[in-house]
């Protein structure tokens, strides 16, 4: 029975390190090879080894799907690739290519300088890691070998992002990394065809949340900022550097304009620069709003937010500050975290989604006493709010792209086990599919039921198509041909031209029966009997008399002989070939039955 | 059409011209117009291919044939159809015979047999698709022939089984035109069961071609839209075509569905999946909204339009489309509402906004929680959050309508419009701004939303902001400080765009009458008032005072204990705000302050207008002195002119009557003026200096006149007729002008000379006709000169179309550089008020420094009507010039086109004699009616 497997090697019931194995068609497919942001040891990346012991990686994947350039999705790639070694393909959209090396290169100097960490990849290995990497359009079917294709469709969340759809044969499934179903300030929506995989990987990040509609959260965000502006207060937001920073910067850029206000907007260096190039140049990945406007101005082209300095820090007076990295777990936005958080009158936004074990997390969940590297006790008397601007499905969303790709079975990724576990319910009961939350390490294994296309020349099937009645297009239709399996594929052809391929004489093949019938008359009277009962039963078919004693119906024969003990009993012959089988043995039971009694 | 035709007939073709056109050689053929059948038949037989039988055909196409020609050139058609093995060829034929059946005036029943022969043997399925389209345009062009129709039916009927797809659709086209409107059942005596049209189309709902269903679902919409009750029956299966696999089917669908839930909105249909029932326009309400997250936006656009429309529906149903989180079954008819409320307190989903709180506290139903099925769930919340702008307008539009008929839904549906009003997109901004303002009487605005809402007058679009000041005019506000805030941002308003001083003024009006209460407690604060000091009086030309004084006035109006609060200057401030904008004060009863000299004496009815009072007055007196010594005559005329055009600009409500009045009393002056020269009788070669006086006098009364025939809007047909009169006078004063100034040829150019005026003149006066033309010119003057002062009774309404250039603003000094003949645009963006129609009579002229003047024709559609009787022109105009040596200033304004055709020919009834119906040729003219912007630029010589 053909079958799917799939093993998360991380982000199974979990958030961070992506790295889900596929294997369809007898074709293995990684899709996602992400960190972990909670961790900073082995754990940070996902266990290869599972893959193969000895030997390189590139026997036994066929390719690598990278969805979208976050860090999680896509930070263990180069460790991959060039340490644990892989050498096929790697696929992910024009923007994600431009981008990663970019969050790559920064993960980097955060570990190995700043950490001081060794056996760490090098810039180097990056770049050749990228040099592996096969940029894929938006619905672009490519072809990975014979039998495997994938297809790229938009997935919103941030720049590039895709949901990638594997195909091998009829058997397909959908991998939809990170997604949005709502669109934002500078990315639309995901949206997928009715492609109707027999397999939905779908992220969960929020399974149980519906979220407010957006306008609501932009004017609660806006206003908070506003409002600790005005006091004079410092505005801490700590963001990935792309993705949802770009569409906060739109939100304040534009809200700064519009009410003309004059406090600082800084943007932590660096990234900052490239990533927004990036953004201008792939203006056609965005929403709507900007696609039809950058022709009069670049919406990625700020007035306001200008590049931050280390020391503008210490700098009086309000000011809003976009950091990096997004959890305040390292860096830039944990600095300025640790010099601000002692006054009441600044802020913390943070935007989006914590993993446990970081700072923001730790703030978030209630805590103002952080204990710090170094055994220091930090207090944090500054506001900390939550605004979830992270781009991920909300639970409706989710169901409403299930809904869009009607799959037949759904895998949940990407997300907290009770949640999962909730949304897994729903999924069950809405759309009755089978619904799978495997952890890490555990394989599911699901059963398809693939369609098995057949050719048929046109001749047999417009002549099969006549001898009916009014074709239905949904009702299946009996064809009688040969089926032939050769070189891999099927095709149903008339009898007589698969003997005339295959070389072979056409064999008769015949069933005889006997039907023993108690009639002491004559042999000819029975006969007679027989063929007045079927002329009388067949009115559709000819039924004839032959001269020389026995009945003709169709082609089918039937004799008529004393039974060789009995007198009393006659012995009807009934034989047919193979082709009037159906007849043949309605016949047989018609006379089983029996003959009605003859009129005296 | 009808004159090209008329020509067709002059141009017949007679065989003779046909021989010579064999003559003639063959590239001569198509400089001839052979439209008749003769000379079709000729090119046909001639072309040896294909392809050359095509262009003849297509040449042929081109031109119109005569109603009585038409069936021979479909004989000759027909005669080559079968002849014609190319298929393209017969596919042409058969759109020409479509074509040709569709003539004025010709009956196609004659060659419908025809048609439907060649039906028979036809074997390429394009060409068979084209000739069930002629049949078509030959049934619908004989909708009262029963007996054609069912034998069109039977054909379609017939070909419905076809295997291409392009067949089956025109078939399901021809039965959804021509199918029978009646209940057949009576007809089955006739042995032969007649079709139900409804069963036929709906059996191919489920053809396996989606164009092939999209098809018969338009053919069932027509049938309804032809009258014919659609079956309830269709209702189950158009609901499974809405999950249909292509866009344009779902599309059609939801229309389906909508027609039929109009048609039976109160059936009941059952909910599969359960044993409850529910009316069928809920049933039908809840898949449309199901669609309105659908996966195209064509079909969200579609359902998100049909939902506005669907006012049947029970409210709360209604009210769950504006409901995303509770997702409860509403369907089985519980009181789910406070149940959903518990669920979403109970905690099971997060808000997003606080973190944490998505943490499952506790295991619930889940039974009883829904997150796709519940269809209406919600829509209206995708709808306004969707990624195309198109579907969000739609989903403003249908909330608009939906509130419109609803006031509960409305007092809902606020938050999410004013949410809306952050949109990025314009439109939509502009949109859900209009639809508030429709529905502002049912609502009161909330502190929060008003917050939101005033956030907006900071946009940089005036559109938003004046649509925003409407909608100011007509909110309720429910707190004082909400009176508060909403002052403090319109005057941040003012101050930062001080052209909106107008609209704020009027808005701060509206919001003054209807908030006293409100504005009371206010009052100290907002003038600054001290109880023991006297404070700075504040400056009275300072617009943000007077905004302030406008609210506050417009308060005490209906708050007698108001003006206790107020300090002396502010009596003072509000006798002269009463008299210079008394529009927008009104006139309060002020408790016995003697110390205010102010106009609003007792004796003066509150009702009745000073100013309009003063009018009234000074008109009374021209008008009453016509028999003082010219002197005076012209003294007062003087002086009424210009106090009447003084009114005109303080009071603004008036200065429309003002300024018509004023015009008019000129032409008067001008007139009598012109009269009163002692050197009338003078010999013609002394005269001339005087005829210069006497002729620009007629000419600009000529001016004047136009002005006001066009350029007021609400005059009336007396006005007219007094107008008129007063033209035909300055025109009487022209020819005098002309026949004194010369003499010597006058009575030869006479005739030639204002043909009208004097033809009508000597047609209709016998005195005039027998006499000579120095007669003529004797009685005219004699009659000119007795001719009394018309009294011109003041219409009603009447507003002077005026235009004010916004932009260009004509301070830059920076002049706009371009190349030498390149063009250049420029955007023009200018308010009208009070113009009919200025799609077509509002030009917009440019003047170069050379003379040079272009008239240029804004497009309709660069017209907006952001209100009654104002228009905005934002379009661009492309300059364009040889190269200049130095920058220098072109103008720019705005022409009224006037025809005088346009008013002459309604019916005026006439009370003068001279004011005969004088026909003119209708005079086309254009009166500037904005001062003329001046914009700086340069055409560069180009580089080489």
């Amino acid at each position: 029975m053909p079958e799917i497997k799939v093993t998360p090697l991380g982000a199974g019931q979990d958030v961070g390190r992506s790295c889900i194995l596929v294997s369809i068609g007898g074709k293995n497919v990684m899709l996602d090879c992400g960190m972990h942001m909670g961790y900073n040891d082995d754990r940070r990346f996902p266990d290869f080894s599972y893959i193969t012991q000895n030997g390189r990686l590139t026997d036994f994947l066929d390719c690598v799907i990278i969805s979208h350039f976050h860090l999680d999705h896509c930070g263990a790639l180069p460790y991959f690739s060039e340490m644990v070694g892989y050498d096929g393909p790697i696929y992910m959209t024009h923007p994600t290519k431009a981008i990663c090396p970019i969050l790559l290169e920064d993960y980097r100097k955060i570990t190995v300088d700043k950490k001081g960490e060794t056996n760490f990849f090098t810039s180097q290995m990056i770049k050749d890691c990228m040099k592996k990497v096969v940029a894929v359009h938006l619905h672009q079917t490519v072809q990975v070998d014979d039998e495997l294709e994938i297809k790229a469709y938009y997935a919103g969340h941030v720049l590039g992002a895709a949901m990638f759809q594997i195909k091998v044969g009829s058997e397909s499934a959908v991998y939809t990394g990170d997604y949005n179903m709502t669109p934002d300030r500078h990315l639309g929506a995901a949206w997928i065809d009715k492609c109707r995989p027999d397999l939905l990987i779908t992220e969960s990040t929020y399974a149980t949340t519906i979220r407010d509609s957006k306008r609501c959260r932009e004017r609660d965000f806006l206003k908070k900022v506003h409002e600790t502006v005005e006091r004079g207060g410092k505005v801490l937001i700590p963001v990935f550097a792309l993705g949802r920073a770009q569409e906060l910067c739109i939100l304040l850029e534009t809200f700064w304009e519009r009410m003309n206000l004059k406090a600082p907007i800084y943007f932590s260096t660096g990234l900052t620069e490239k990533a927004n190039h990036y953004y201008k140049l792939f203006i056609t990945w965005t929403n709507q709003k900007i696609r039809k406007t950058f022709v009069q101005r670049n919406m990625f082209e700020f007035k306001h937010i200008k590049a931050f300095d280390r020391a503008f820090a210490d700098n009086p007076g309000p000011m809003v500050v976009f950091a990096t990295p997004g959890m305040l777990h390292a860096g830039q936005s944990l600095q300025i975290f640790r010099k601000w958080a002692g006054n009441e009158k600044n802020m913390v936004i943070m935007p989006g989604y914590c993993v446990q074990g970081t700072v923001g997390h730790k703030i978030l969940s209630g805590q103002r006493k952080l204990e710090m590297e170094g055994r220091q006790i930090l207090e944090v008397k500054m506001q900390v709010e939550y605004m979830s601007f992270s781009a991920h499905a909300d639970a409706k969303g989710i169901m409403q792209l299930v809904r869009q790709a009607e799959p037949d079975n759904v895998l949940l990724v990407h997300g907290e086990a009770k949640k999962m576990e909730f949304l897994k319910q729903k999924i069950e009961q809405e759309f009755h599919v089978n619904c799978y939350m495997p952890a890490n390490g555990e394989t599911v294994t699901l059963l398809t039921h693939p369609n098995i296309p057949v050719g048929i020349s046109l001749g047999l099937l417009k002549r099969e198509m006549a001898l009916g009645l009014l074709p239905d297009a949904k009702r299946p239709k009996l064809m009688h041909g040969t089926l032939i399996m050769k070189d891999n594929n099927f095709r149903l052809v008339s009898s007589e031209q698969a003997l005339k391929e295959l070389g072979l004489a056409e064999h008769q093949l015949r069933f005889t029966c006997r039907v023993h019938i108690h009639d002491t008359r004559k042999e000819q009277e029975t006969v007679l009997r027989v063929y007045s009962h079927l002329k009388s039963v067949l009115k559709a078919h000819s039924v004839q008399h032959l001269p020389d004693g026995s009945v003709m119906v169709e082609s089918i024969l039937i004799q008529a002989t004393a039974h060789s003990e009995d007198p009393g009993t006659k012995v009807l012959l009934v034989s047919w070939t193979y082709q009037d089988e159906e007849l043949g043995s309605y016949l047989t039971s018609l006379l089983k039955k029996g003959l009605p009694q003859a009129p005296s | 059409m009808a004159a090209h035709l008329k020509k067709r007939v002059y141009e017949e073709f007679t065989k003779v011209v046909q021989q010579q056109h064999e003559e003639i050689a063959t590239k001569k053929l198509r400089l001839t117009k052979p439209s008749k059948s003769a000379a079709l038949h000729i090119d046909l037989c001639k072309a040896t291919s294909p392809a050359d039988a095509l262009q003849y055909l297509l040449q042929f196409a081109r031109k119109p044939v005569e109603a009585e020609s038409v069936e021979g050139v479909v004989r000759i058609l027909l005669e080559h159809y079968y002849k014609e093995n190319d298929a393209s060829v017969r596919l042409k034929i058969a759109s020409l015979l479509g074509l040709l059946s569709k003539t004025a005036g010709f009956s196609p029943d004659c060659i419908m047999d025809d048609a439907i022969n060649t039906l028979q043997n036809e074997k390429s399925h394009q060409v068979l698709a084209q000739l069930l389209d002629t049949l078509l345009a030959i049934g619908t062009k004989l909708p009262e022939n029963p007996a054609v129709q069912a034998r069109l039916i039977d054909v379609a009927c017939k070909h419905l089984t076809d295997t291409s797809h392009g067949v089956r659709n025109k078939c399901l086209q021809l039965l959804g035109n021509l199918g029978s409107l009646e209940k057949n059942v009576a007809k089955d005596a006739e042995g032969q069961t007649t079709k139900d049209v409804q069963k036929i189309i709906g059996d191919y709902f489920v053809d396996q071609d989606p164009r092939v269903r999209t098809a018969a679902i338009k053919a069932m919409l027509q049938l309804h839209e032809r009258g014919l009750k659609l079956h309830q029956t269709i209702y189950n299966q158009a609901c499974k075509l809405l999950s249909d696999d292509y866009e344009q089917v779902r599309s059609a669908a939801v229309q389906l569905i909508w027609v039929l839930s109009q048609l039976y909105p109160e059936s009941i249909v059952p909910i599969p999946s359960s044993n409850e029932e529910i009316r069928l326009v809920d049933d039908a309400f809840g898949k449309i909204c199901h669609m309105v997250s659908d996966g195209s936006w064509v079909v969200r656009v579609q359902a998100a339009k049909l939902l506005g429309s669907m006012g049947q529906v029970s409210s709360h149903f209604l009210e769950q489309t504006l409901d995303k989180k509770l997702m409860s079954d509403l369907r089985r008819k519980r009181t789910a509402h406070e149940r959903a409320k518990e669920l979403y307190s109970s905690g099971e989903f997060s808000s997003g906004r606080k973190w944490g709180d998505d943490a499952p506290k506790e295991e619930i139903d889940t039974g009883a929680v829904n997150l796709i099925e519940s269809g209406a769930c919600g829509a209206f919340v995708h709808g306004l959050e969707d990624e195309m702008y198109e579907v969000r307008i739609a989903a403003v539009e249908a909330l608009c309508m939906l509130a419109q008929s609803s006031p509960s839904f409305a007092e809902k549906c606020l938050d999410f419009l004013v949410d809306m009003f952050n949109d990025e997109i314009e439109e939509v901004r502009l949109q859900s701004i209009h639809t508030m303002r429709k529905i502002s009487n049912n609502i009161t605005l909330r502190e929060d939303q008003l917050d939101t809402v005033l956030a907006v007058l900071e946009d940089s679009s005036r559109d938003i902001r004046e649509a925003l000041h409407e909608l100011l005019c007509y909110t309720n506000v429910s707190t004082k400080e909400g009176i508060h805030l909403a002052l403090v941002e319109l005057l941040k308003n003012l101050a930062k765009y001080p052209t909106d001083r107008e609209s704020i003024w009027k808005c701060l009006k509206f919001l003054g009458g209807r908030h006293p209460t409100l504005v009371l407690p206010l009052v100290p604060d907002l003038l600054s008032t001290h109880p023991f000091f006297d404070t700075a009086e504040p400056d009275m030309d300072d617009p943000a005072y007077i905004a302030v004084l406008v609210l506050i006035f417009n308060a005490a109006e209906t708050c007698p204990t108001m003006p206790a609060l107020f300090s002396d200057h502010t009596f003072r401030h509000y006798a002269y705000l009463r008299d210079s904008l008394s529009h927008l004060v009104p006139a309060l009863r002020l408790p016995g302050r003697k110390l205010l000299s102010s106009p609003v004496s007792p004796s003066i009815t509150p009702h009745e207008d000073p100013s309009q009072q003063f009018l009234q007055q000074s008109l009374e007196r021209v008008y009453n002195l016509q028999h003082l010594d010219p002197q005076g005559t012209q003294e007062l005329l003087q002086f009424t002119i210009r106090d009447l055009q003084r009114l005109g600009e303080l009071q603004s409500d008036l200065a429309g009557v003002a300024d018509f009045s004023a015009t008019y009393l000129q032409c008067q002056l001008l007139l009598i003026k012109a009269l009163q020269e002692k050197l009338w009788n003078m010999a013609a070669p002394l005269y001339l200096k005087q005829s210069d006086m006497a002729s620009a006098a007629a000419r600009q009364i000529m001016e004047e006149t136009y002005k006001m025939e066009f350029m007021y809007s609400g005059v009336e047909s007396r006005q007219v007729v007094i107008i008129h009169h007063m033209r035909l006078q300055a025109k009487a004063l022209q020819l005098i002008v002309t026949a004194r100034t010369t003499r010597g040829c006058f009575i030869t150019e006479l005739p030639h000379l204002q043909d009208s005026f004097v033809d009508k003149l000597l047609d209709l006066m016998p005195r005039l006709m027998t006499s000579k033309p120095s007669e003529v010119v004797k009685i005219l003057q004699a009659t000119l000169r007795q001719s009394t002062f018309l009294h011109l009774p003041l219409p009603e309404q009447i507003h002077r179309a005026s235009a004010t250039i916004i932009e260009p603003a004509g301070e830059s000094d920076n002049p706009l550089r371009f190349t030498s003949g390149l063009v250049v645009a420029l955007d023009v963006d200018a308010t009208l008020e009070h113009v009919q129609d200025p799609q077509s009579i509002v030009k917009v002229q440019v003047l170069y420094p050379d003379g040079q003047a272009q008239i240029i024709h804004p497009k309709p559609s660069d017209f907006r009507n952001p209100g009654p009787g104002r228009h905005r022109l934002i379009t661009q105009v492309y300059l364009s010039h040889g190269a200049w040596t130095e920058p220098c200033q072109i103008e720019v304004r705005l022409l009224l086109a006037y025809d005088s055709s346009t008013r002459i020919s309604r019916p005026a009834c006439l009370d003068s004699a001279e004011a005969l119906p004088l026909v003119e040729n209708s005079i086309e003219g254009t009166i500037p009616f904005s001062k003329p912007v001046k914009v700086y630029i340069m055409p560069k010589p180009a580089r080489r």
